[in-house]
């Protein structure tokens, strides 16, 4: 289920053009702000899970998952270069669970990893924030690369389709409908943050079994259905 | 051989009588016309560049699909304010629950994914089809490409901004409202909105003409503004919190919505939507209004020097 070559050509898709310079960007970022914010305020819980909650899990993940989990298929399909990969002797499933594995490595490497160094520069993992922050953007890249992946495949339009999910349905419906908020990547990787972390800082308003079983659930099953959808993949023109 | 009678053996050229002399070279009349009609000259082009990329931008003279989008947002950004008017009118309060110079800071997601989604279209496509060399063919000079995108784009977002505060202004004069105040209030927001469409249009069209890839300028033009924004929001949080109000002021400079809001409770009577309300005083605004005509400025200059040599 996993080829390398695929693999090494995505990677090289992702990271060798200036879609690198908006990954490389938003972390350093979150990171400049979190330096500013500490000599600033100095170490502070809630300043700590204010910028983590607020700015890292809710804006730069869901973004960078939209970069890289579009970008691993989407420019292909657009310029039609995916049949030359569609024409080799690999299974279509197995093409996507690669390039699923390698968006979530991306996303997990260009949202955890800097999550995991901003809390311990906002307040050096006091209340285990930063390791349960660090643990709900993991969570939420793997769920979030499978989705928009799966955009990718679905339609040409995959980057507006994902940041309309990302900031209108989680950002804005989820502020003001509560039942929105069930249906949310960020809620369920919040979770297991609330789990990790000790006090009762971060909140969730999901249950940790329902999210773990939502988030597997829609993860595998938005696999799937973009293996599916590559296997009878129509090459449509310019709109 | 004689480049003549290669051109005779052509398969599908015409058969010229081998062995005979050869006939004196003649360019044959095929009926060719001159145009002769009126040459319509630059500000016609500009024109005619204009609107087509206004209608473009809400999916006119393009495929059912690409309407839905832009057709949908604008009916995501008039949807609360008819709301607001119709609660408003059946209470019947004395004035509207929200400001006509904060509806559009309150549905920024949806003005952000507006431009990401339309600036690009703008402007991208012609720089990855390559057709910029085929504008600049015609009697148009670069500056007349870039103020008809400019212009077009600008217009696009205020049609998106103002129509819900026009909706909320013709819902309070219907139901009865101080028609002083309320008049005030609607010019003001104009105003306001008015600034906010030139400046996500030259962002928006700056980083869109960066890049031949749409869905690309797509992610990027989203990232400078809501990141802007989520960075900026969080310090002032922070800062509201740590009481340093101080620095609230100034740390707003630093994303697109927060500065027109800023402008806003400045100079136009707005209320600021920064934590607190600590929005700038009537000197900072001035400062805002600097760095508010030097983005607009740099926007327009960074499209006339990207198109001067862009594609030729």
């Amino acid at each position: 289920m996993y080829n390398p070559t695929v693999a090494r050509l995505t990677y090289r898709a992702l990271l060798g053009r200036r879609r690198a310079l908006i990954l490389f960007s938003l972390p350093a970022l979150l990171i400049v702000i979190s330096i500013a914010i500490r000599l600033m305020t100095g170490a502070d819980d809630a300043t700590a899970d204010a910028i983590l909650g607020g700015f890292a899990l809710s804006v730069m993940v869901p973004l960078i998952g939209v970069i890289a989990g579009t970008g691993a298929i989407g420019p292909e399909i657009d310029d039609g270069s995916v049949v030359y990969l569609l024409a080799k002797p690999v299974k279509r499933p197995t093409i996507i669970v690669t390039k699923l594995f390698v968006a979530v490595g991306v996303t997990m490497a260009f949202s955890a990893i800097p999550t995991l160094i901003a809390g311990l520069i906002l307040n050096g993992n006091s209340q285990g924030i930063a390791s349960a922050y660090t643990s709900a953007a993991a969570m939420a890249s793997i769920a979030y690369s499978a989705i928009f992946l799966l955009l990718g495949t679905v339609t040409r339009h995959a980057v507006v389709a994902g940041l309309v999910y990302a900031l209108v349905w989680e950002s804005v419906f989820g502020t003001y409908v509560s039942g929105a908020r069930q249906l949310s990547v960020q809620q369920w990787s919040l979770a297991a943050a609330e789990k990790i972390g000790q006090g009762d800082v971060i909140t969730s308003d999901v249950g940790l079994p329902v999210a773990v079983v939502l988030l597997v659930g829609v993860t595998v099953a938005a696999t799937w259905y973009a293996g599916q959808k590559l296997r009878g993949l129509t090459l449509a023109g310019e709109e | 051989m004689s480049p003549k009678t290669q051109a005779g053996d052509a398969p599908g050229a015409r058969q010229a009588p081998r062995g005979a002399a050869p006939a004196a070279d003649v360019i044959h009349n095929i009926g060719y016309r001159h145009y002769d009609g009126p040459r319509l000259g630059r500000a016609y082009a500009r024109r005619s560049l204009f609107s087509q990329s206004l209608r473009g931008a809400y999916g006119l003279g393009r495929s059912a699909k690409s309407k839905v989008l832009p057709m949908l947002l604008v009916g995501v950004m008039c949807l609360p304010a008819g709301i607001i008017v119709a609660v408003a009118v059946a209470t019947k309060t004395d004035e509207l629950p929200v400001e006509y110079t904060r509806y559009a800071i309150i549905l920024q997601a949806v003005i952000g994914l507006f431009v990401a989604a339309q600036a690009p279209q703008s402007v991208s496509r012609d720089l990855r089809f390559k057709t910029v060399p085929l504008y600049f063919s015609r009697p148009i000079e670069t500056t007349d490409y870039v103020v008809a995108k400019f212009a077009a784009m600008a217009s696009a977002i205020f049609l998106l901004t103002a129509t819900p505060v026009l909706i909320l202004y013709v819902g309070a004069l219907l139901g009865k409202l101080d028609f002083v105040d309320q008049t005030k209030g609607f010019a003001q927001g104009m105003l306001s909105v008015a600034l906010l469409s030139l400046l996500f249009a030259g962002i928006g069209l700056v980083i869109a003409a960066l890049t031949p890839r749409r869905g690309f300028g797509v992610a990027a033009v989203i990232a400078v503004l809501t990141i802007s924004y989520g960075a900026v929001s969080v310090m002032q949080g922070i800062a509201d919190e740590q009481g340093e109000t101080g620095a609230i002021e100034w740390i707003g400079l630093f994303s697109p919505i927060t500065l027109i809001d800023g402008i806003g409770s400045a100079f136009l009577g707005a209320t600021s939507a920064a934590p607190g309300q600590f929005g700038p005083d009537a000197a900072v605004g001035v400062v805002y209004l600097l760095v508010y005509a030097v983005l607009v400025a740099g926007a327009y200059g960074l499209l006339v020097r990207r198109y001067r040599k862009v594609g030729l």
